[in-house]
């Protein structure tokens, strides 16, 4: 999924940004996999993930549709990881994001006795899947290496607007949103922790990293680059 | 999309949620506008944003009073407060600005959400690369700048001219009225989409003609280009081909994508053939 792989950072920014992903390919192994897929998903949210997603349903925090005015205070910014189990309704890419290596390893560890049969690909730093790989005893079968982005990069903004936008690889965070939410965080008008929740509910396939984006804006709100 | 004038209060909400930057209130009218040309249908505002249903008529007298007494409205800035946005009945050639836009509609080629691609991910049960190919994925437009199929035109005809291997289970591909000559169909080159992966196959001796070529490519196009390069790993899981090609050109490998190499083959058609992949 490319989505998760175009992240823009160097690798140290990737310290807290594990995706591990389950895909069934059409007419090869896709008979059966919706229970695999869910089941998967429940294997994760028992690691700790950060958040979990599916490709047609979005993560962990979604919109709501039906919003009251009252609803503005106390708005829920829990992940709510059985809505995303429960909502898994078609075949379809599925996602657990962890901010901890540790966890990734254990989680990658279970995902290989479970033995699914479904592709599994982890998506980080090259030097963090080769770890998790390692730990879990799986030799990579294949790798897509990120070149990063070319051409007329004049178009794109800064590196902190940057590297939270491309955390939704889809481009449904715009970079006018992540700009104005580390412009909200530096004015003391939203904390991290809810401008994170903004951010999240618009990424269509749950691989939006809160931890990453909250630890981002805490950097931007003393230090814009 | 369209925003419904009549419901519309001119928050300003939806202007920093579309990724191409297409929404703006308009001064004549005071109400938000999408700017057709530039918008690629794909239904941030419509799926992103929350949705409140109130009174139009309340919310702008509401805002007018707060203006005129110079104090702050302070919304959540990811609600539409009167659920303004509805979705067009899109027709051909316009519906495929959303198809390559909006990540939750499937690719009617490849039947694959998102960029419709599959690419390594799978390539454990595909065998779509194998050792001693490289599999490039030459995206354009992405992040947030979006690319018309005139400009991938421009790059697949250069790409053909070079003797490349598209694929065939690609969007971009199942769209070209002459793959030899990388040609796209007519009647879609003036749409624009949020992002678009053009895919090759070449043998790994290629890797650094190819990569000078899209550096030339991205001299003759008006966007943004994301490269990616899959290839096979050996059987320790080390890879150690591609890489230093890569590094010698001047890459520092910051981040990948790596298959795992747990998936088989388990439909029972399929399976009855052969399991690629079960050893890895």
């Amino acid at each position: 999924m490319t989505n998760t792989l175009h992240r823009f950072g160097p690798a140290a920014s990737f310290q807290d940004d594990f995706i591990i992903f389950a895909i069934a390919s059409k007419g090869k192994n896709d008979q059966g996999a919706l229970e695999k897929l869910r089941e998967f998903l429940r294997l994760a949210a028992t690691f700790g993930p950060v958040n979990l997603g599916d490709a047609r349903n979005g993560g962990a925090l979604r919109p709501c549709k039906n919003m009251t005015p009252m609803s503005h205070w106390g708005r829920d910014i829990t992940p709510d990881f059985d809505a995303v189990i429960q909502g898994l309704t078609h075949v379809t890419t599925v996602a657990a994001v962890f901010d901890d290596r540790v966890k990734a390893e254990d989680f990658m560890k279970a995902v290989r006795e479970k033995d699914f049969g479904l592709s599994i690909n982890i998506s980080t730093s090259v030097d963090g899947a080769d770890q998790c790989c390692h730990a879990a005893g799986i030799p990579r079968h294949s790798v897509g290496y990120s070149l990063g982005f070319e051409g007329h990069t004049e178009h794109l903004p800064n590196s902190q607007v940057m590297m939270l936008s491309t955390m939704c690889g889809h481009g449904m965070i715009a970079h006018s949103m992540a700009k104005k939410m580390i412009d909200w965080v530096k004015e003391g008008r939203r904390s991290p922790d809810e401008a994170v929740t903004y951010l999240a509910r618009f990424c269509s396939c749950g691989v939006f990293n809160p931890s990453r984006a909250k630890r981002i804006l805490e950097e931007a709100r003393v230090s814009t680059k | 999309m369209t925003i419904n004038p009549n419901k519309c209060v001119a928050c300003g909400n939806c202007t920093y949620v579309c990724p191409m930057g297409a929404i703006y209130i308009d001064p004549q009218i005071k109400r938000a506008t999408i700017n057709r040309n530039e918008c690629v249908e794909c239904y941030a505002c419509y799926n992103g944003l929350s949705q409140e249903h109130l009174n139009p008529t309340m919310v702008r007298t509401m805002r007018k009073v707060f203006q005129a007494l110079r104090l702050r409205f302070d919304p959540e800035p990811d609600v539409c407060p009167t659920a303004s946005f509805e979705p067009d009945e899109l027709t051909w050639p316009r519906v495929v600005r959303r198809a390559f836009s909006d990540p939750r509609v499937p690719h009617e080629s490849t039947g694959v959400e998102g960029r419709g691609t599959e690419e390594v991910k799978t390539n454990d049960v595909s065998g779509r690369v194998k050792v001693g190919e490289v599999g490039f994925t030459i995206e354009f437009g992405r992040p947030g700048v979006g690319v018309w199929f005139r400009d991938i035109q421009t790059a697949c005809r250069m790409l053909a001219a070079a003797d490349v291997h598209f694929e065939k289970k690609n969007p971009i591909t199942s769209l070209m009225s002459d793959v030899a000559t990388g040609t796209l169909r007519e009647d879609i080159l003036g749409e624009k989409v949020m992002s678009a992966i053009v895919e090759i196959k070449v043998p790994v001796e290629r890797t650094e003609e190819i990569i000078r070529l899209v550096w030339d490519i991205e001299k003759r196009v008006d966007t943004v280009v994301t490269l990616g390069v899959g290839t096979r790993c050996d059987d320790t899981g080390d890879e150690t081909v591609v890489a230093p090609i890569l590094e010698k050109l001047g890459y520092t490998l910051h981040r990948a994508k790596t298959n795992t190499g747990l998936g088989r083959i388990m439909n029972s058609a399929e399976s009855d053939r052969q399991t690629v992949g079960a050893s890895r």
